[in-house]
This record gives structure tokens, sequence and C-alpha cells, in this order.
């Protein structure tokens, strides 16, 4: 019986659950430790205790004695694979060459210097313990600005200034702006290091087929298919006979936006062995030895004129790289930069940044990944200035605003903002808050003594990485879309969601297209041997990259659909609706099923046209896009502890056509937590050792369910001309405009003590101490 | 995060748990701090007996005028005793403090005070309660007053082979009003500072007060001097403050990166004044 589909409701925009969240919630996803095969060992590391230290030998004898253990390698065995890549490149960029297992020194603690194979973890574990290694301890330094003073221990010996890079960009007159400004604002800006916490830490399975000389690898990543280049670079293995599988995904947030040593060392372990090959990564290990985030000093120069006009702005970074760079580490901040004149006109700018190499674990991509250290530095910035010109911060923000005529943009830093109409989602947000009551409240709550702060933050940011040109890997997206001979509906996306909601909103866009009804929609993606080459899911690129490439598939197959209807209809005047292609003149229908049936039986074929719907596109985004929003927060203080209340949070947020508002809706409060979560608690703290003293969750404060605030969301819709489908990407804007709207309340709150700013995390104690020095 | 190997034996008598535990076997109860030191290979036991399942360490009883704990009994199960809420609500309410869900469905009272972690809830109430500890080894059995028992962290008064058998606590006498105020640690969940409180008002006098203050420092401890300041005051505004003020008198505070030793000090006075007018308002 033939299924006469007619579909005139729309999917997209639509509130529809996620089709992830049962498997997901009900336990029964696969994640990479889930695997399990047999004859599998388990791979235990051995990891420096030093944050610098020379290794003079290594006695893996009595590891190797413990019956069970396989095999125990050390630095030696693994000097021939690798390096560990880094894909960024930046002119005179110092890399060092970031063996899989340490050789000769360590350079941050848990620097993995050895690796232990067992028959089970536990026997892994307790020979881990045993082998020896006999150090000689040198001086560690782990703070950016310290490592960059004169007669700093050398993080690297051949490099004993400590710096990876310098980079340097401006625009403008940036000297004459200076020069002729009325009011000029510094300020220090510290964006401290995150440790992203992914609920799932890594993992890696490697399974080696020696008769079929191929490699199985399931780790969990972001990346897939960059993953199976890098490390069969790596391993010296043909890139066709590695198979990277990426199951169930436990967060990401950037930090698996990467290459890791151990995804290599597994490799080289199972073709070793000749056995499958499991290492799930402690939480102590995450801690240590996956990339953190942030980790910026920024030093800040604004100009403006009398009447608010920002003239200038001028940056230095001193960004903290750690020890190595993992795949993106010194980019990043070269982002902060692109992104430093947030939603200002002001053609001015300067920017340096300085690289700089300490003991530590290497940052890298966290979710916003140099952008929230932009917008937390340009938004304090602008407060400050309105503080010293006694301006109120929208009156500011509005009149620095890029106009909603004077897009597409050129910014001072070589971006074409794309569309905007920055003044919207401000204006919702202050109508939402009801600005001038809570302003009238706060001055009677002022005159009674009380702290009470409203902090606006009005962001803009960089998604859907992006153009190829301005990637270190190609910034397309692809797709596939298959009509199967049932008329089901397969998609493979080369992005590889893990947790944004792709297999839904893919589904949704593919159902509208095709007019079929969404269940009869799959959409795979994360196994390389499944789908084409792809990029990923990072940068908010997902759905504003790896859509479009859907899209334009849809069209393809659409086209060719309509040709075998028109065959099955004899007519040369079909539309394709609903589902059915339609002759035009006689109103006959045929089913997709039908065309999809008839296109693989290919008892008779259109002209010049192949058997089977199967499409295939790859999609260069033409720009980026450019989010942007408005975020409210009103915070109230406790003068006796300190502590922070939230007392509301508004969020509006553009981030241009909506395919599902709930999964919109989930991607902002969970970006809001991260952005509250540096504001008020998180901080990666080493001592001056070298030693990261937040080591545990039981110091390092994570953001808590019951600690969140009700999340006033709403939206302004300004869709971007880069893409057909208007979307701009939203994963990272809630982490990006989170933290100067809390850091700005807070200073607000206690500006009437004259506190001008306050670096993250806006701890009791910090606050705290600011009242008393007022009251001294 | 894996444990080295160790035996388990889940006891099924007390004198059996006893037994082992004088051959050397450590008591594993909810496992909230002996797992994680194990897991970290912070600790590293090569026996473990099981006495979280015994049911004779598990009650909640009233007898002889004051109320009976049973060492294994859960952190929930005291927050949500209908016997402790009506007789002994300063208990029960530390004990809605502790950790989270997860945590208070496990945690035990006695694995808690004989671990005697200096940023633990209970230890506050303990001592503004004047609670007995009945310690049991495998030949005798003696009581130990919470003033004596807690000595320092991580060290209490319990001898090699003993393990608390029950921690006792007194009915309320009609008209005390009891608080328990606390700082939370952000990441841990425990007490920056935690300050248990009683008091009871007659003829508009104060004439009844303890004071326990947990976090500050190395081990929880009785602030004498808070009750003494306040006794026989009316329990104005300005004399709970002028009490408080010497709540971390003399007391040696610990500073790490969560709070420095003076904002500690300082937490202790405001937590002690805020503990004291909760329990003042809800005194008779």
């Amino acid at each position: 019986m033939a299924t006469t589909i007619t579909k005139t409701d729309l999917l997209v925009g639509k509130r529809i659950r996620r089709r992830e969240d049962p498997r997901l919630i009900t336990g029964t996803a696969t994640y990479v430790d889930d695997i399990k095969m047999p004859g599998m060992h388990y791979a235990a590391i051995v990891r420096s205790p030093h944050a610098a230290a020379k290794i003079r030998s290594i006695d893996t004898s009595k590891a190797a004695a413990l019956p069970g253990v396989a095999a125990v390698f050390t630095g030696r065995d693994t000097e021939h694979v690798g390096p560990v890549p880094c894909g960024a490149s930046l002119p005179g960029l110092r890399v060092p060459h970031h063996h899989i297992l340490a050789t000769d020194r360590v350079y941050f603690v848990g620097h993995p210097v050895a690796v232990v194979v067992a028959t089970d973890r536990y026997i892994a574990a307790d020979a881990a313990d045993l082998v020896e290694v006999d150090w000689e301890v040198g001086t560690a330094v782990a703070d950016p600005e310290k490592a960059l003073a004169p007669g700093a221990p050398a993080v690297h010996p051949q490099w004993p200034d400590n710096k990876a890079f310098d980079f340097h960009q401006e625009h403008g007159e940036i000297d004459q702006a200076f020069a002729e400004a009325d009011v000029v604002v510094k300020q220090r800006i510290t964006s401290q290091r995150l440790i992203p916490t992914a609920m799932e830490t890594r993992g890696v399975v490697a399974e080696w087929r020696a008769a079929d000389r191929a490699l199985n690898l399931y780790s969990s990543s972001q990346i897939p298919h960059l993953l199976r280049s890098l490390v069969a670079m790596m391993l010296g293995l043909e890139e066709n006979r590695l198979r990277v599988c990426v199951p169930e995904v436990g967060g990401g947030f950037g930090s698996k936006l990467n290459v890791y040593a151990e995804e290599a060392l597994m490799g080289f372990i199972a073709m070793k062995i000749g056995k499958p090959v499991k290492w799930i990564e402690s939480r102590r290990e995450n801690f240590l030895c996956t990339i953190h985030g942030r980790g910026h000093v920024d030093y800040y120069e604004i100009a403006a004129k009398k009447d608010g006009t920002i003239t200038g702005i001028k940056l230095k970074i001193i960004q903290d790289l750690g020890a190595y760079h993992q795949l993106l580490t010194p980019a990043i901040p070269t982002l902060s930069v692109l992104m430093m004149p947030g939603l200002y006109k002001t053609q001015n700018i300067r920017a340096d940044i300085v690289g700089v190499f300490t003991n530590c674990v290497p940052t890298d991509a966290y979710r916003g990944a140099g952008r929230p250290e932009a917008t937390h530095g340009i938004e304090r910035m602008v407060d400050m200035l309105a503080a010293e010109l006694k301006m109120d911060p929208v009156e500011i923000r509005l009149k620095n605003f890029i106009q909603k005529s004077e897009f597409p943009f050129p910014t001072a830093t070589g971006l074409t903002y794309d569309s905007g109409d920055y003044s919207a989602p401000l204006m919702k947000a202050l109508a939402t808050a009801g600005y001038e009551d809570l302003r009238a409240e706060q001055a009677k709550a002022r005159a009674e003594g009380k702290l009470m702060g409203i902090g606006i933050s009005t962001y803009g940011e960089i998604c859907a990485m992006g153009p190829s040109p301005a990637t270190p890997a190609g910034g397309w997206e692809s797709a596939t879309v298959k009509i199967e001979p049932s008329g089901k509906v397969t998609v493979l996306t080369g992005c590889s969601p893990h947790g944004q909601g792709e297999e839904t909103t893919f589904a949704q866009i593919a159902a509208d297209e095709l007019g079929c009804d969404i269940d009869d929609v799959l959409v795979v993606h994360g196994d390389t041997s499944l789908v084409q080459y792809g990029i990923g899911t990072f940068g908010s690129r997902g759905t504003a990259v790896g859509g479009p490439a859907m899209y334009f598939a849809l069209q393809d197959l659409k086209a060719k659909v309509k040709k075998f209807g028109a065959m099955l209809l004899n007519s040369d005047d079909v539309t394709l609706s609903g589902g059915q292609c339609i002759d035009n003149k006689t109103g006959a229908t045929k089913s997709l099923k039908e065309i999809a049936a008839a296109s693989y039986r290919a008892m008779q074929l259109p002209p010049n046209t192949e058997p089977g719907l199967v499409s295939t596109h790859f999609w260069e985004p033409p720009n980026f896009t450019f989010p942007f929003g408005a975020h409210i927060v009103v915070s109230d203080i406790d003068r006796d502890t300190g502590a922070i209340t939230i007392r509301r949070y508004i969020a509006v947020d553009d981030c241009g056509n909506i395919l599902n508002p709930l999964i919109v809706d989930g991607q902002i409060h969970g970006g809001v937590a991260q952005g509250l979560g540096q504001a008020l608690w998180e901080q990666a703290v080493y001592d001056d050792n070298g030693q990261l003293i937040t080591g545990e969750l039981m110091d390092y404060a994570m953001p808590r369910a019951h600690l969140m605030p009700w999340i006033e969301s709403s939206h302004t819709c300004t869709p971007t001309p880069v893409n057909p489908l208007g979307v701009k990407g939203v994963g990272e804007a809630g982490t990006i405009g989170c933290s100067p709207a809390v850091v700005n309340s807070v200073v607000d709150a206690l500006s009437p003590l004259g506190v001008k700013h306050i670096d993250m995390p806006l701890t009791p104690e910090k606050i705290w101490k600011l009242v008393q020095g007022a009251r001294q | 995060m894996i444990a080295q190997n160790f035996e388990y034996t889940a006891a099924t008598t007390l004198d059996q748990a006893l037994g082992m535990i004088a051959q050397g076997a450590k008591p594993l109860a909810g496992g909230m701090s002996l797992i994680p030191m194990m897991k970290l290979r912070l600790a590293a036991p090569e026996r473990l007996v099981d006495i979280g399942r015994l049911k004779d360490l598990n009650y909640i009883r009233e007898e002889g005028g004051a109320i009976h704990i049973g060492a294994a009994t859960t952190h929930y199960e005291v927050e949500n005793s209908a016997l402790l809420r009506g007789k002994c609500p300063l208990l029960a309410d530390t004990a809605a403090h502790i950790g989270d869900v997860q945590v208070r469905n496990m945690g035990t009272i006695g694995g808690s005070a004989a671990h005697a972690d200096p940023s633990a809830d209970y230890p506050a109430a303990f001592q503004a309660l004047e609670a007995k500890f009945v310690l049991k080894g495998a030949k005798k059995e003696r009581s130990v007053a919470a003033a004596d028992f807690f000595i320092d962290t991580f060290t209490t008064a319990l001898e090699p082979g003993e393990i608390i058998r029950e921690v006792i606590v007194p009915v309320e006498d009609q008209g005390v009003g009891t608080s328990y105020q606390k700082m939370v640690q952000p990441a841990s969940g425990f007490a920056i500072v935690g300050v248990a409180a009683r008091v009871r008002r007659s003829g508009g006098k104060i004439t009844f007060v303890r004071v326990g203050i947990t976090g500050l420092s190395n081990r929880a401890y009785r602030a004498t001097s808070v009750e003494k300041a306040i006794e026989g005051k009316s329990g104005s505004a300005s004399e709970i403050q002028n009490a408080a003020a010497l709540a971390a008198e003399g007391v040696d505070a610990n500073s790490d990166l969560h709070a420095s030793a003076d904002y500690r000090r300082h937490m202790a006075v405001v937590y002690t004044t805020r503990a004291l007018a909760a329990a003042l308002a809800r005194s008779a």
C-alpha cells in the first residue's frame, strides 16, 4: 500500500523533544567505557608528579613482573610515534616537540612517562604504581607573568624567555585616537584558567585487526575525521586503514576538540600486543592532563570622547599556554583579538599577544574559546568608561553600537559582521528587567546602605567556524542525504554532534524539505567508515555549517526526486510538495516511497540520470556568522559575608532563525551555567611548584543545579545572510554573554564603596575584603 | 581512581566485626570518606569489615530521657526521623546540611564522627548538644563526651580496635530553640564554618545556651565564652552581636584556598550571630 504523506505543518521552529534524550536519560547509551571486546586489555598511565624534572632512568622491571601485566612501554619505545600535533600556525611560533610519552624531561604535573598494559584495569593500576622513575627535580614556573620575568626558570631549556610567540595587529589611527582622547581608562583584567570538566572523562579503545591491517579507534571526541587523519600520521599508518568511531560523548566543551597523546598511544599498544586495549581517564587525570581553558592576563586601555564615543582600544594579552601546544593552543587568543571591538564601531585598535610557556597543562578551546575573554574585557571596559564619564551603561552602549543600517560591517580587526540589530535585544532585556524601576529600587536600597547591583553585557560572538582560509584544517562541512529504496531517509553528517541535538534538528529540516515524517529520518554521525569526511562540532558550527551542507544536499536530491516523479507521472511539469510529486496539469501524484522504489529498481531511468537517490554536498561558508545579545543580572550582596545572590538573570539572545526553541533554551541555560561557573566559582589554581591545588572536585567548584538562578530567556531574530537557513549558532552565546553581566552587576553594587573592577571568580571572601577595605 | 586490592567482609554480627577489627581490619560503614581515600590510594587497608549493614547499629530510639542513635544510621534517616525532628531537631537540621542526597543516603553518623573531618557538619551539633559517644571494643565498652571525643584533625578518642556503637543526644527541654547555620564551601559542600546553637529564654532572660562551631579550626568546639557572654542577657541584637564576637577567640583558624584564616574567623562571628538569632526566634 502506498503511503501518501501530506504534510503541510512545518517542523522547523517547533519545540520538538530531542530524540537523543531517551537513551541518555535511561542509561542505555553507549559510551567508550561501555565497549567490551574479547581479549580486551587495559592501560594505566604513569604520570609525572613533578612540574619540571629530568628523567634519569625508569625501571619497569617490577611492573612487568606483576602477573597479568602484558607490556610496559616508556618514551624510548614510542619515540617514533607522533608528535602530538599543533594545528595552529603563527609567524615565528615556537613549537616544542610533543612526544606521546616523555623521553628525557617532563614539563607539567601529569605528563605521561610510561604506560602499563594488563589483563584488567586493577592490575594495570597496581603495576603503574610499581614503575620506578629516578627524577632530577627542577624548578617550575606556573604563572605566565612570572614566567616572563627575567631570570625565571625556563620551561623549555632552549627558549629561556618562555615566549612561544609575539603577535601584533593594529588598525586605524590608534596613537592619534589616544592622543586626542578626552578620557582614557586602563585596567588589568584576568580571565582565570578553567577546567572544562566534561561529565564523561576522555577514553580510548583501540583494536588492531592484523589480518585486515586495520586499526579501529573508539574515542570520546568532537572531531572523528580530523582525529583519523592526525592519528594515522602519528602512527605512520595509512589513513584508510584507520577507522575512528565516536560513540556517545558525555560533554566536550572544546576539551575533546583535540588530538591527545593517549589516542595515538592506545593505537600503538593495540598494534604492538595484537589485543584490544582500553584506557579510561580518571577524574584526576582529566583535571591534570586534559586541556584547560582561558588563562588570560589582559591589559586594556580604552580611549573616548567626553560624550562617550569610543575612539580606540588597546589590548595586550598575556596568554598562559601551558607546557605544550595542543591542537589549537596558540590560536585561541587570536580569536580574542578578532572579537576585541565587541559590538562597537571604533576602527582604531592595537592588539598584542605574548604566548607564554608555563609548567602547566596546555590551555586550548573551552566553550567560547577566546571570545568570552574578549567580551568580558570590552564589556568591563565599557562599563568602567561609563562610570568614569558618569554615563548610564545603557546610554554608552547605544551611542557606540554599530547601527542596523551599517551591515555588512567591516571591523577594525578584519572581520565582516554579517547582520545585526544590537539595540533590539538590549531594549527587550531592559523592558523585561524593568530597568527604570530597578534603578529606582537601587537608589532606595543604597540610601538604606544595601548593596544592590544591575549589570549589563551586550555581547557579540564569532560562530559558524568558519571559512576555510580562516581555519587550520578546513572550515566547510559535509552531508550526505540518502532516500533508501523503502523511502526512509538517512542523513550522514560530517559534523559530529555530541549533545547539541542535531539528530533532532537535522531530522526536522530534512522532514520539512522532503515532506516526510520526522520518524522516517535517521541522522548518522561519528563513524569515519560510515560518514564522508567532515570537520566536526565546535565553534557553534554544527547547525550553522553542517545544516547548510545538508540543506544543499537536500536540494540536489529533491531535483532528482522530481525527475523520477516526472518520469513516473509521464509529465514535464511537476512539483514536490507534502511528501509527494504532483503533476501540475492532472493533479496525479506519486509518493516519495513510490519514487524511491522506482529509482533503485531502475526499470526505467529519466534522461541522463543515474539510479538511486543519494546526494552528498560539501559546503564552504562564505563568512562566519555573528550572533549577539544582551544579558542583565540583578544581584544583592551580603555585606557581612560577601556572598552574592543573583536575584534575576535576563538573557535576550539573537542567534538568527531558531530551528528548535527547546534546544536553543537548553544551549542558553547550559552556557549561562558555565558562564556563572567562571564568574562566581571556578578556578584552576597551580601553586608556585606547578602543583594543581584544585585537582579534585572537592576543591574545584563547579556550578550546581541548586545554585542556578531562574533564567528569563527570550530572543530577537536577525537572520544571517551567510547561509540559506538563516541560523547563526548558539552553543557558546550563554557563556560569552554571562560573565561580564555578572561582574558588571557586582561592581555596580559595590560602586558606592569606590570599587571599579574585580577579577573572577567573585568569591565571597574577595567581596568581603572590598567591603571591609571601604570601611577602613 | 582504582583502589589497591583488599579483602571485604560484610559482618553479620557486631561481635564478628569487633573480632576482625581487633585483628587489624578497617571498619567500613557508608564509605563516604574511606572509599575516596582508597580510590586516590591515600589509604590502602588490606581488610575491610562492613559494619554498615548491621541492624544492631541502625536505630534511633528514646531511652531514659535521651535519644540513642546507632552508629550506622544514615544522615537521611537522622534528617527524617520523626523522633529527632520532635525531640532533638538540631541534629536532624544539621544532617540536612550534609553533602547531597546521595551522600546522605550512604553516609552514617558514626562514620562521620569517627572520621573527624574538621569541616564536617555534625560535630558542631555534637558539641552544642553535649552528645555522648559509646565506644565499643572486643572486650569493653565506654562512654566519651563530645568535648573529649574530638581531639584533632581526623583524630578522635577512639582507640585501636574500638568502634562507635552509638551516639546519645538529649531530649530538648520545653522552650529550647535550636539552629544550625552554615557557610558552604562551594566545591565540597563541607562547612567553611558551621554554627549550632541551642537557646532557652525564660522571664525575658536567656537561661540556657550552648554553641558548637565546626570548620574554623582543627576540631569542632563549644564556644563557651560566647555562651557566658549571652547567658542572663535578654538576647537583644546588640547583645547577640557582642557575644558572637567572641566565637573565634583564642582559636587557631584554618586557612585554605576557599577561606583565609581571617575570613573564617569573621564568618564564625557572623554565623554565630545568625545561629543565636535563629535559635532564639524558635525558643519559647
